[in-house]
Formats: structure tokens, sequence, C-alpha cells
């Protein structure tokens, strides 16, 4: 399997071996970069990762054993805006190493088995396509076969419009999915990384046992723009970030990315140790 | 999407057409959910209130009869005067409405109703203090809410069906879709915005995203186009209702009929688009 972090380096800009912050500006060797699981060293800006990459910071090594590899969509409406779909597809497909904008599997987390999914921003905006939704589900009904916690890390601009209605269905499947999940009284952790907007957040990525954020993190159902312009309304400080929702009850944790791996082993160890007598008293 | 791919694209032929649906779906004088739901229900009660603080005017929510046959029933409401029009809030939606709808889902599930729910919106209100107070877990709340609901459940499209809003009532046993009605991922403006960076699109936008009403059925979201008066329902809304009112029987009882599941709702809207083997 690939371990590129594609789309971390596309930001690195034309000396491959540099990396320069889009938050700071500040310009730092790659390697200490990635060392540092592309969080700026000067500014703790989180960059955005591939899912590759973000599979890589999450799995103990070697771990990962990706679902579903073949399955991938297909261009149900025939559309063109000002390019067709399938050419967007393909060019998506081969720069991101991926079918489509997720990537599932099985993994440990510090020896916890798990369902791991993981959004990719860089294809087409880590939107909510047919096969996205299909891969997606299944990660969740494979976890609940299998008696696996399910751990979704989303970074998804919501719907893609090139897909139309089928893609607004996608919010139905995933939580039609999770309730088998919930059937089977088992957790699904999901975490939001910057973005994570539209029906993603409305749908399966709000529906999470527990939720938690990286550090600002822009998440909403509207993005600003789209609601400066609709309502002509001021936009309070810190409009739709991690720590706007976490101070509203809406997100549990606000996580650095440093620390997102101890914390999801501590979650687990809770939700999927032993489940003591009164637990076993239930089944 | 990629910045500067503005290129002006001729829109495709029938895109005049796909725009004229989306203008009868909007026009002023369309019958709004009220007005069917008096005309096609009877004894139709109103209830109010989201019960955790706040009552959304854009949502309605109450009991009714068809028939012989005890419902409850959730509907997007649209206001006519310009009063009306600003306290319904142009039947978009702030949280308190998709928690409203979730509290009937509840009573429903709990008396044992089935649930008729009627789908006019332009989508979610985007706003800041919609934002603020979790305008997206409201509606993901309400799409689990549809999926756990223990009733039969039939969901019409009478006008807009605007996204992720309209999504919160319409994940049914059966949709009926008006034949002047529309279903979309995005507002054709919005789609417009974000696929050609100008809302003036909106004809183009229509076409590419295929949102006539005839769609849906081929593609198995509808179970059934819902024939309008010739022109469309605003020319007439007594017939409108008449025409509805046999179908919303006859649906209920479909459903009821084949020996009614909750998990069998769930499976259709895990299948729906019936592209991958199960």
């Amino acid at each position: 399997m690939s371990i590129s972090a594609t789309y971390a380096r596309s930001q690195a800009g034309p000396d491959a071996g540099a990396f320069t912050c889009t938050a700071c500006k500040a310009t730092y060797p790659l390697a200490q970069v990635a060392g540092n699981l592309y969080v700026c060293p000067g500014c703790s800006h989180h960059a955005r990762i591939g899912a590759h990459e973000r599979v890589r910071q999450l799995a103990d090594r070697g771990t990962f054993q990706e679902w579903d590899a073949a399955l991938a969509g297909t261009d149900r409406l025939e559309f063109f805006d000002t390019r067709a779909y399938v050419d967007r597809l393909d060019e998506a497909r081969v720069r991101q190493q991926l079918p489509d904008a997720i990537l599932t599997g099985q993994a440990a987390l510090q020896g916890h088995q798990v369902g791991l999914a993981a959004f990719d921003f860089g294809f087409m905006g880590g939107s909510l396509s047919t096969a996205v939704g299909e891969r997606l589900a299944r990660a969740i009904e494979h976890s609940a076969e299998a008696g696996l916690p399910f751990v979704c890390v989303t970074s998804s601009g919501g719907a893609r419009m090139q897909e139309g209605v089928f893609s607004l269905m996608q919010m139905a499947k995933s939580v039609a999915a999770l309730h088998r999940l919930a059937e089977a009284h088992l957790p699904f952790i999901s975490i939001l990384v910057d973005p994570t907007m539209g029906g993603s957040i409305a749908s399966f990525a709000a529906l999470g046992d527990v939720i938690l954020a990286e550090p600002k993190a822009m998440i909403g159902f509207t993005g600003a723009r789209v609601i400066t312009q609709a309502t002509y309304e001021q936009l309070p400080a810190g409009f739709q970030t991690s720590e706007f929702h976490h101070a509203r009850g809406l997100i549990d944790r606000v996580v650095d990315r440093r620390e997102l791996k101890e914390v999801l082993a501590q979650l687990l160890a809770v939700l999927a140790g032993p489940s003591g007598e009164h637990s076993q008293a239930l089944a | 999407m990629t910045l500067g791919e503005s290129e002006a694209v001729a829109p495709p032929d029938d895109a005049a057409a796909a725009w004229a649906h989306v203008e009868v779906s909007r026009h002023p004088d369309r019958p709004y959910s009220l007005d069917l739901i008096e005309r096609c229900l009877d004894d139709f009660i109103e209830l109010h209130g989201d019960r955790q603080g706040g009552d959304d005017a854009a949502v309605v929510i109450g009991l009714a009869r068809l028939g012989g046959q005890r419902l409850a029933v959730v509907a997007n409401q649209k206001g006519r005067t310009l009063e009306e029009r600003g306290r319904r809030n142009f039947g978009m939606a702030h949280p308190e409405g998709y928690r409203k709808a979730q509290r009937l889902f509840a009573l429903a599930g709990r008396l044992q109703l089935p649930v008729v729910s009627f789908i006019d919106t332009p989508g979610a209100y985007p706003g800041v203090a919609a934002e603020e107070r979790g305008q997206a877990w409201a509606i993901a709340q309400t799409l689990e809410a549809q999926l756990a609901l223990p009733t039969p459940y039939l969901a019409v499209v009478i006008g807009e069906g605007g996204s992720g809003g309209a999504l919160a009532t319409l994940l049914a046993d059966a949709v009926l879709v008006l034949e002047h009605a529309f279903l979309s991922v995005a507002s054709p403006e919005a789609a417009a915005a974000i696929l050609f960076r100008d809302a003036g699109q909106k004809q183009h936008a229509a076409a590419a995203l295929r949102l006539e009403a005839a769609n849906l059925l081929e593609w198995g979201i509808a179970d059934e186009i819902v024939p309008e008066p010739p022109g469309g329902a605003h020319t007439d809304w007594d017939a409108t209702a008449a025409l509805l009112r046999p179908r919303l029987e006859e649906r209920l009882r479909l459903i009821t009929e084949r020996g009614f599941d909750p998990a069998r709702r769930r499976e259709r809207y895990r299948r729906l688009d019936g592209l991958f083997e199960a």
C-alpha cells in the first residue's frame, strides 16, 4: 500500500524539500514538518493531509488492511460543467492514488482493532459521491460484523454536485449503515478535521458517540462565504471553528493531531475494553 | 473545484425546460403545505414547539385523519404574505424546526401513528444563528429519527425539495413527487455558484443536475409522480388536492399491506443508488 502524503506535499511548493506553512508563511524542511505530522513547528497550524497519510499516522505500522479496494463509482448523470466529470475523476484517481475520496480498512491502533475510515480532501474536496458513500457504509457494516469500534476521520466539503441527487442520498445511506453499528452496541468515534461541511457534517459525521476535532478546523452546514452572501450577517469571531462548536456543546474535545492517536487509544481502552459485570448483565 | 475555470460554457438545449420546471415549483400562487393539508386531510390539528425551547414556524407539525386513519403530519411551510414569509422564513428551517420534526417522529412512534410529510423548502436556513445552534447536528439527528421511526411513513414533495433540509423529512417508506416539484442536492443557484462560480448559470445547473420529477421515478428515489392540473398546481388548488388525496390513501394502504417493517426502510436508503452489489 502506498503511504504517500500526496496532499500535504502538494503544499510544499516548488522546492520539494521545503514546506511553507499556509498560516504563518514560515518555511521549514519538509522532513521536519512530516515528522511533526504536518503540524507547523512554528505556529501549530494543522496542514491538510491526505487519506494515506492519515492512516499512516493512526494505524500501528503494518496493520492496515484496506477494505473494498476495487470499489469505484460511475458518472450516472453524464455530468459536464466546465469539464467532463469522468475526466475530473480520472485525474483525481491518479493524483491521490485512491479510487475515490475515502480510504477504509481494518487497523490496530495501539493494539486496539478498529474499523478505520479516512477522507481525502485532495480528491474533489472529499465530497460525497456514491462510491464514497458506499465505501463508508461498507466500512461501518464490516465493523459491525467484526465487532469493531468504528473510527472515521472526516475532511469533506459535503455533497458532490456532479452526482446530483445521488450525492444527497449518501447522507441517508451513511445514517442507515450507522444503525447497524448501534444495533451491535459498538462505538462510533467521529473525528472532524479541516474542513467538514455540508452534507457530511449534516449526516454521519455529526452522529459520533464521541466527536473529536482537530484545532481550528472549519466545520459547519453552510460555508461562511455563502452565509455572508445570503444574509449579509456579521460573522462572530472564530465562527465555525472546532473551538466554536466545542464551546456550544457540539464537539466533545478539540485534540492536537500530535496527541490524537494517544487520545483515541485512551477512548478505545474504555469503550472497547472489558465490559464489566453490569454491562454483561445487559447483554 | 479549481479556481479560474469560469470560462463560459454553452448551456445544454434542455436548460430552458429544466428551468421552467423549477419556476413552476416556485410559482407564488402554488399551494403550500397547509393549503394541501387542509384540502387532503381531515380534522388537522396543529401542534407547536420542539419541547426544547423553540417553535420554528418554517416547520408545521400536527395530527389529522385521512378517512378512517389517524396520522401524524410534518410539513415545511412557506409564507404567502410579506408578514408570513418573514415569520415562516421562506420555508427555511433553523435547528428548532428539525428538532420539532424529531418531536413529531417520537410522538408518532409512541402513539403508533403513521406519518405523512409534505416537503417544500429551498433548504435549511444558511444563517449565523442556525450554525451556532447546531444546524448540521439537528439535520443529522432528524435523518436518524426517520430511519428509526417504527411506524409507516409517507413523504410527498409538493414544491421545492432543497438539499439536506428536504432530506430531513423525506426518508419515508414511499416517496410521492408532484409533477412540477423537484428534489435537488443544492438549489440551482447554489449549484451554479459552486460549479461555474456564477449563480447566473442557474438554468445550466438545473439541466445538468437533471432535477425534473420524472428522473426521480426512473432512479427509484420516488415511487410515484402525482399529476397536477393542466398548467400546474397553482391553477387550481382544489383539483391538485383531489388528485393527491387518493394517492395518499392508496400509498399508505400499500405500505401497511405488504407487512410493514422499519428495517425495510433502512435497507431502501442503504441500497438506493442501485450501483453496487449487496
